[in-house]
């Protein structure tokens, strides 16, 4: 069972690869978003400290959006999403791997920039470690729930639209809790509490989710 | 082995087909017939368990496959309209991870000898660059490797190969038949499979 995910991984993993053109519009979105802030707000230290934290988690969010239209449109439209419905494996645990997969792709790259973006903003470097923390855990988060949406709207017309009205009420929760704890940070005081909050919340969603994905493309595919 | 029961299917507020009842037992083929539109992928989706029909069900060894799952998945192979390969891999690799999904893994050394009966080339060629029809080889090659699985359900099997391939396909689906499996399959075009049971179920 776990080498079968391990397999859809690495099969997902190998797919970017080969074409990296859509993982890197996603991440080419992130940076852009979180780049052009600076430049609009203008060159004021005090407001650009203020907003970084928000603003950046913003930017993460609306692009683990953008690269989750995709998520499962593909293996619909080629086939092998019905070779996974009758895969040797349950379909949460094969959800749980394209789970993994588009975090790896989408979401790994973000904890690891953000830290850099955010020099932009003249964040200090001791709040870099609760950024990338609180999107290290907040991220999986956003995966998680947002394929629950790519399986719900999967083969829809305006899928796009109706996965975004679908998914951004469920994100607001994480943007408050990892926006927050760095902005706590900022004033000087324990991020801890959200951070847990975060951690828990990515528990439930590892939990819960990769199930409630899988009955979303077992309704969806019929 | 395969048993379905008063199988009932709309598309459409248009039945496809109704009161549907058939038995499959090992070593027998079936072949489903019928003009396009006449639901002959519904009816093979519905026995692979992708699609539950409107009344009845369908069982296999004597328990309905809803309830078994992954337990008759295993049991199973199922090709589609769609090849299921991906574009971004080569044939082998696709091939090596359908099987590693459909729970038997094959080592490289048989995925070779599987494409290389095909005509396929071991080559890391991505499947994008192949034609229509070397990508229905690349997915049909499972077949090769899929011996130990008793029942396949062939959606047009025959679809957009050459004359060698048919023939191959043919010979493997008699192979399987002969080893006590069963075989369902759909096409428009006649095909020439040696099988001690060979029915037809005409739709539409």
């Amino acid at each position: 069972m776990i080498s079968i995910a391990r397999t859809l991984v690495a099969r997902d993993l190998r797919v970017v690869l080969r074409r990296p053109g859509d993982a890197a519009t996603a991440l080419l979105f992130f940076v852009i978003v979180a780049s052009l802030f600076p430049l609009g707000i203008g060159a004021e230290p005090n407001l650009l400290r203020a907003v970084a934290p928000g603003v950046i988690w913003v930017a993460a969010l609306l692009s683990s959006m953008l690269s989750l239209q995709r998520l499962f449109a593909a293996d619909h439209a080629d086939g092998t999403l019905e070779q996974m419905l009758l895969a040797a494996a349950p379909l949460g645990v094969l959800s749980a791997a394209k789970v993994l997969a588009h975090w790896l792709v989408s979401g790994l790259p973000v904890v690891a920039l953000a830290p850099l973006l955010a020099l932009q903003y003249d964040l200090a470097p001791e709040l870099w470690g609760t950024l990338a923390l609180s999107l290290l855990l907040g991220t999986p988060v956003l995966s998680f729930i947002g394929a629950i949406g790519a399986a719900l709207t999967l083969g829809l017309r305006g899928a796009g639209v109706l996965l975004a009205l679908l998914v951004l009420p469920l994100y607001v929760p994480v943007l408050i809790l990892g926006a927050g704890s760095v902005e706590m940070a900022a004033a000087g005081l324990a991020a801890g509490a959200q951070l847990q909050v975060l951690g828990a919340l990515l528990v439930v969603s590892a939990a819960f989710a990769p199930w409630a994905i899988a009955a979303a493309l077992r309704i969806s595919t019929e | 082995m395969l048993e379905a029961v008063g199988l009932e299917c709309a598309r459409q507020r248009r039945a496809l087909f109704a009161g549907l009842a058939f038995a499959l037992a090992p070593g027998e083929l079936l072949r489903v017939a019928g003009e396009n539109g006449a639901g002959k992928t519904t009816l093979l989706k519905v026995l692979a368990g992708l699609l539950d029909p409107d009344a009845g069900e369908v069982r296999w060894q004597g328990r309905p496959i809803r309830a078994l799952r992954e337990e008759f998945a295993r049991q199973l192979v199922f090709l589609g309209h769609a090849p299921a390969v991906k574009d971004e891999l080569s044939a082998a690799e696709n091939l090596s991870v359908a099987c590693e999904l459909a729970g038997r893994p094959a080592s490289p050394q048989s995925v070779r000898e599987a494409l290389e009966r095909y005509g396929l080339p071991a080559e890391p060629r991505p499947v994008r660059r192949l034609s229509q029809g070397q990508r229905r080889r690349a997915a049909l090659a499972r077949l090769v490797l899929s011996a130990d699985a008793p029942l396949w359900l062939l959606d047009e099997p025959f679809a957009a190969l050459d004359a060698a391939a048919a023939r191959l396909t043919e010979s493997l689906i008699g192979r399987h038949l002969a080893a006590g499996g069963a075989v369902v399959y759909s096409t428009h075009q006649e095909a020439s499979i040696e099988a001690a049971v060979h029915r037809v179920l005409q739709l539409g």
